[in-house]
């Protein structure tokens, strides 16, 4: 009766494999991004391709240096705009996911609507944005927001509303009300489901605050990218696109942190204990 | 106290025009408090609706149920109920799994915080006496299915229920730690004395636990034979190898299978 099953973490003796070596795991990605530029580099200097069609790494980097000034105070504009409808997005996304999740009425009351808004393609909508509240930051925000909010309503909605019956059956015979259901069990079951799909919607806000700022902004990296490509400015448009992947992979990973702290127990295969 | 469950006449159909599954027909059955009762019969023969039904989860179409003297219209509060299923929360400790009801339930609820260190005490105490002594502090998938079980019942259980709901709760455990659970069961419930309703379809199983066994029919199910157990308590494994109870299990069987043949 008294077996438990603790994750081995017993040193072993024998020499390592090379999978196993946690530094080299670390290093791993590191490795594959530094690959993939080497790689590119010798294409473009060994096919002698034209920077203004597929610039080559190390010039990308140069016209990033050399327009860093730029750069930064636009990939900090669509960093702001991008957080900003992100944050509307988890907030808006959790309320509405909860209500959808823990009521059958709400939820086909209202979820084919959600999902015929979610179908229509976003850059569609950005023109009549702009015509509601101009060029400038706002329709980028509210695109970022547009585009990251569903993934996090539809994953709270199915966190709460799997619930097992047999434990809906146990609380509600010790006279628990839905609310307290809700707080005690459906939001913490839904919290994987919360902070997997916050990943998702943190790289599809990028996505929408670049779109807005492209078609209409006079600010953000998707801005600065049309005018680089508009002046044939090809390495300095590359090195937005760097930036802004960078910026993606950074959000990701914070995202990525705080749900391994706070949902641990759901991932417990792979780290041991929480 | 004589009756303290009095199910009479209970009919139940599923669904709201009247053309649903008829699950449970003039069902009637009476339990006094303190009383360990179990209720076999064949698969499908809606046990598990009679749980629903008695603990006011569903209400019955037709007939009625009493609980401690009160029509049920509404969900009690007072039961414990546990289930095949040990259904524990992955993210809290055996211990905050098995404080979960003292949470939420009357008169508990508003005092919990205040009073955590009593009830944390009680807990333990309660774990102690299922075995999982040393446990409080692991999450449920750190512990084996038995044990897993083990603080399930003990959920069950720590806000003192004047009755206890039991679906099966050793159905899907080995011989062995079944067994072992229904020692355990038994020393709960001579410690504590709460009303149980156990659902099983382990007829040895209800022999060796239950003061009295109902067993029901096919679907539609009814009470169709009640048996008392005539042994002394506490029970030891092995009596349920004496002829008496090989009778008594033969018995119940040929109701059983005298049901299935009828349906």
């Amino acid at each position: 009766m008294s077996e438990i099953v603790v994750p081995a973490s017993t040193p072993r003796v024998r020499r390592r494999k090379l999978s196993r070596n946690k530094v080299f795991r670390r290093v791993l990605p590191w490795l594959v991004v530094a690959a993939i530029f080497f790689i590119w580099e010798a294409l473009v200097v060994g096919l002698r391709i034209e920077p203004f069609v597929l610039p080559s790494p190390s010039a990308i980097f140069a016209a990033g240096w050399q327009w860093h000034a730029p750069i930064f105070e636009n990939a900090w504009q669509t960093f702001i705009t991008t957080a900003i409808g992100f944050a509307f997005a988890i907030v808006i996304g959790l309320f509405f996911g909860i209500a959808i999740g823990s009521s059958s009425l709400i939820y086909d009351g209202f979820y084919p609507a959600l999902v015929g808004f979610n179908t229509i393609p976003k850059v569609a909508v950005v023109p009549i944005l702009i015509i509601w509240f101009g060029v400038g930051s706002i329709p980028a925000i509210i695109t970022a927001f547009l585009l990251s909010f569903f993934p996090i309503l539809v994953n709270v909605a199915t966190g709460i509303a799997t619930v097992e019956p047999e434990l809906q059956d146990v609380l509600r015979a010790l006279g628990a009300s839905k609310w307290q259901t809700i707080r005690k069990v459906g939001l913490p079951r839904a919290m994987p489901y919360f902070f997997a799909s916050l990943k998702v919607a943190i790289t599809v806000a990028f996505v929408g605050s670049i779109i807005a700022e492209t078609v209409g902004s006079n600010k953000g990296i998707g801005n600065l990218m049309l005018i680089a490509s508009s002046r044939f400015e090809v390495p300095l448009a590359f090195a937005c696109l760097l930036v802004t992947g960078a910026m993606g992979i950074a959000m990701y990973a914070i995202a990525g942190a705080i749900e391994s702290r706070v949902t641990g127990w759901a991932t417990r295969g792979n780290g041991g204990a929480p | 106290m004589k009756n303290f469950v009095d199910m009479y006449e209970v009919s139940l159909r599923y669904g709201e025009d009247g053309d649903g599954t008829l699950a449970l027909q003039n069902a009637t059955m009476r339990v006094d408090s303190g009383e360990f009762v179990a209720v076999v019969g064949p698969s499908g023969c809606g046990k598990s609706t009679l749980m629903k039904v008695i603990t006011g989860l569903w209400p019955p179409t037709k007939g009625g149920v009493i609980v401690g003297g009160k029509e049920v219209d509404r969900p009690l509060s007072i039961t414990g109920m546990a289930f095949q299923n040990p259904t524990l929360l992955p993210w809290r400790t055996t211990l905050d799994n098995v404080m979960l009801p003292l949470e939420i339930v009357q008169p508990h609820a508003p005092k919990f915080r205040r009073e955590r260190a009593a009830y944390e005490t009680k807990a333990r105490d309660l774990l102690a006496l299922v075995g999982l002594k040393g446990f409080e502090d692991k999450f449920p998938w750190q512990l084996s299915g038995g044990m897993q079980q083990r603080a399930s019942i003990c959920r069950a259980l720590i806000h003192d229920p004047s009755l206890l709901m039991l679906d099966e709760p050793f159905g899907a455990l080995d011989m062995f730690t079944r067994e072992e659970l229904w020692l355990a069961m038994q020393d709960l419930w001579l410690a504590r004395r709460p009303t149980v309703i156990l659902v099983t379809h382990d007829l040895r199983e209800a022999v060796f636990l239950a003061d009295r066994i109902f067993v029901m029919s096919a679907r539609p199910g009814r009470m169709i034979a009640e048996r008392t157990v005539e042994l002394p308590r506490p029970r030891a494994l092995s009596m349920t190898y004496e002829p008496y109870s090989v009778a008594l299990v033969q018995e119940l069987r040929d109701h059983i299978s005298a049901a299935r043949e009828a349906a």
